[in-house]
């Protein structure tokens, strides 16, 4: 079986630049779309019509924005620190668009030269670089804010760096059940315990799903944790200062780490590349392409292909556009959050639930292996009974009988508007 | 190209560290530790040591930092800046250390340079092929070193609450 080899030579090194500049590419045109898809959502949320007059459906919008913004002047205020005013655009693009590389994006791909990975880098701390680059993009954000001297921008700076702090501890806490589960902190035996698990994480982890997916939504500043450019209190926060390119260096970056974080969660809750089924499953286990273990414990060799290549990154792609789709759904269903209530939020309710929440998984895990529940689909239904209860235990605390129950409980709760006396009428 | 990559980031980790020095403004200080821990954590990777690796990114420079730049900021430092250090005495002193240093590194790079792989580091080799680069750190941690590791985590909280009475009473 030569050509099950991973590739090498000269070929890997042909591979690794077609790959880097596809990948980049793609998350790049994506990037630019979503900024039109976010619009067109919004509107259609709305009952509007949204952009649709440059190219055909509006999609040649992106495009127009691009021009506007390199032909604008750039402004640079006076009292601004030049070098930082200018440094902070750089400093918050680079991570946004860098995290990818760790995330495998489809099934192994076969050449006559050997087997390609679907993945610009499979480094052996995963999980660990998106978390170390995501701690750095908050620098962007805060010189941002920092160097515009503006008192607006300045508290947007001060705002964003106190929340994606806040919200890293939430989101690592929530990561480490993912990590009990896999055993690995590369993204590649994420997705491959995941298919021989026989089900997604967001099953057996639910409510380490629901959490990640808050604190994502906190640290890519999106609503309604958007405090640092909350433009109802603070104009536009941390880029007020900013225009033309600089300023679409900004909104570039937050679509890069909405991509990067809806691809991130795709993977890690929702098996990635992999589609329901054993057939595409295919993973590197001592120098075998493999697609999972037989009864006595020997190795099924996989039987990688073009087509399941491209349907598994059809998958990805759903999967992926399934968060972003998310998050713009949820910029216009929930409001805004006041500044003190996320910082409540993060440290009194998502920390501790994640502390306890990894306990009751770790417990759940040691004693399934005590027993020697096999690792598979039962294994996968046991630990779904017990994360279920969970969740609905804490949405059950969370709520208080308030929102989920609705207007219906709402209407038990007694409102009364006090009515201002009306000064007597002044005697005839 | 590992040798040629280990001077780019060693060149910039010590003109980070000069720039800590040199920088006008506390921002910049920071900015270039920042830069000197990026690629310290780049030097860990070329040797193979991919956890210390992010965990220098994670903890130095993503939250240790960060929260550096906050206090900095929110205290707004650095409009009344003066030379702290004076005089002759510690530039003299200054230059006796780093020819200090200078002597010993040219001596073990001139006498002892290290070019086949110790006992501890086919060790180390081994013990990444086995438990991979997280569990190679943790497989000792938390067997061998637990006790060590564990009363060093109650040194840190207690470090934490002891800050945090100072702080309460200085504000009462």
């Amino acid at each position: 079986m030569g050509s099950l080899q991973p590739i090498s030579g000269p070929w890997a090194l042909i591979a690794m630049s077609l790959k880097v500049t596809i990948i980049f590419g793609v998350v790049v045109v994506v990037v630019a779309f979503s900024t039109l898809a976010e619009r067109r959502v919004a509107a259609w949320i709305q009952d509007r019509r949204g952009p649709n007059r440059v190219g055909p459906f509006g999609l040649l919008q992106p495009v127009a924005d691009g021009i506007k913004n390199l032909l604008k002047e750039e402004t640079l205020p006076a009292t601004a620190s030049k070098a930082f005013f200018v440094l902070a655009p750089m400093f918050v693009l680079v991570p946004s668009l860098v995290t990818f590389a760790v995330i495998p994006i489809a099934a192994p791909l076969p050449t006559p030269a050997g087997v390609v990975d679907m993945i610009i880098a499979d480094i052996p701390i995963g999980i660990l670089y998106v978390l170390a680059f995501s701690s750095l993009a908050v620098y962007g954000v805060v010189l941002g804010g920092w160097a515009s001297n503006n008192k607006y921008a300045f508290l947007g700076g001060l705002r964003a760096s106190a929340q994606m702090v806040s919200y890293e501890v939430a989101l690592g806490l929530s990561l480490i059940t993912v990590l009990m589960m896999s055993g690995n902190v590369t993204l590649t035996e994420v997705v491959w315990q995941q298919q021989q698990l026989g089900m997604w994480f967001v099953f057996p982890l639910s409510l380490a799903f629901i959490l990640f997916v808050v604190s994502a939504f906190a640290e890519t500043n999106r609503l309604p944790f958007d405090m640092p450019e909350a433009e109802s209190e603070l104009v536009t926060g941390y880029h007020t200062e900013y225009s033309a390119m600089k300023f679409s260096a900004f909104i570039i970056s937050e679509f890069g780490h909405m991509v990067t974080a809806s691809a991130l969660m795709a993977t890690l809750f929702l098996g990635g590349w992999d589609l329901p089924g054993t057939w595409d499953d295919a993973f590197w286990h001592e120098g075998q392409l493999i697609s999972g273990f037989a009864q006595d414990g020997g190795a099924i060799l996989a039987n990688p292909a073009w087509w399941k290549t491209v349907l598994t990154f059809g998958g990805f792609a759903v999967k992926t556009s399934f968060f972003m789709l998310l998050y713009m759904w949820v910029r216009w269903t929930l409001p805004r959050f006041r500044y003190d209530q996320v910082m409540a939020l993060g440290w009194k309710v998502m920390l501790p639930t994640a502390l306890a929440y990894a306990m009751l998984v770790g417990g759940a895990i040691l004693v399934l292996d005590e027993l020697g529940v096999p690792w598979g689909f039962w294994y996968g239904l046991a630990l779904t009974g017990v994360s279920g209860a969970a969740t609905v235990g804490f949405m059950f605390f969370l709520d208080r009988g308030r929102t989920i129950i609705g207007a219906a409980g709402q209407s038990r709760q007694k409102v009364s508007i006090m009515s201002i006396s009306q000064p007597a009428p002044a005697g005839d | 190209m590992i040798e040629v990559l280990f001077y780019v980031f060693a060149a910039v980790a010590l003109g980070g560290a000069l720039g800590v020095v040199w920088a006008k403004s506390p921002v910049g200080s920071l900015l270039y530790m920042v830069a000197t821990l990026a690629s310290l954590a780049c030097i860990f990777v070329l040797l193979e040591a991919h956890f210390l690796a992010a965990i220098q990114v994670i903890v130095y420079a993503g939250a240790i930092m960060v929260l550096f730049l906050f206090v900095i900021m929110l205290l707004n430092l650095g409009h009344d800046y003066q030379r702290d250090l004076k005089g002759g005495a510690f530039a003299l002193l200054s230059f006796v250390i780093i020819g200090l240093m200078a002597g010993i590194l040219a001596r073990q790079f001139g006498e002892n340079a290290i070019t086949e792989p110790t006992a501890g580091g086919r060790a180390i080799d081994a013990a990444l092929a086995e438990h991979g680069a997280v569990g190679a750190i943790a497989q000792p941690l938390y067997t061998t070193y637990v006790v060590p590791f564990e009363i060093t985590g109650i040194l840190l909280l207690v470090a934490i609450v002891g800050a945090l009475v100072l702080a309460k009473k200085s504000s009462l």
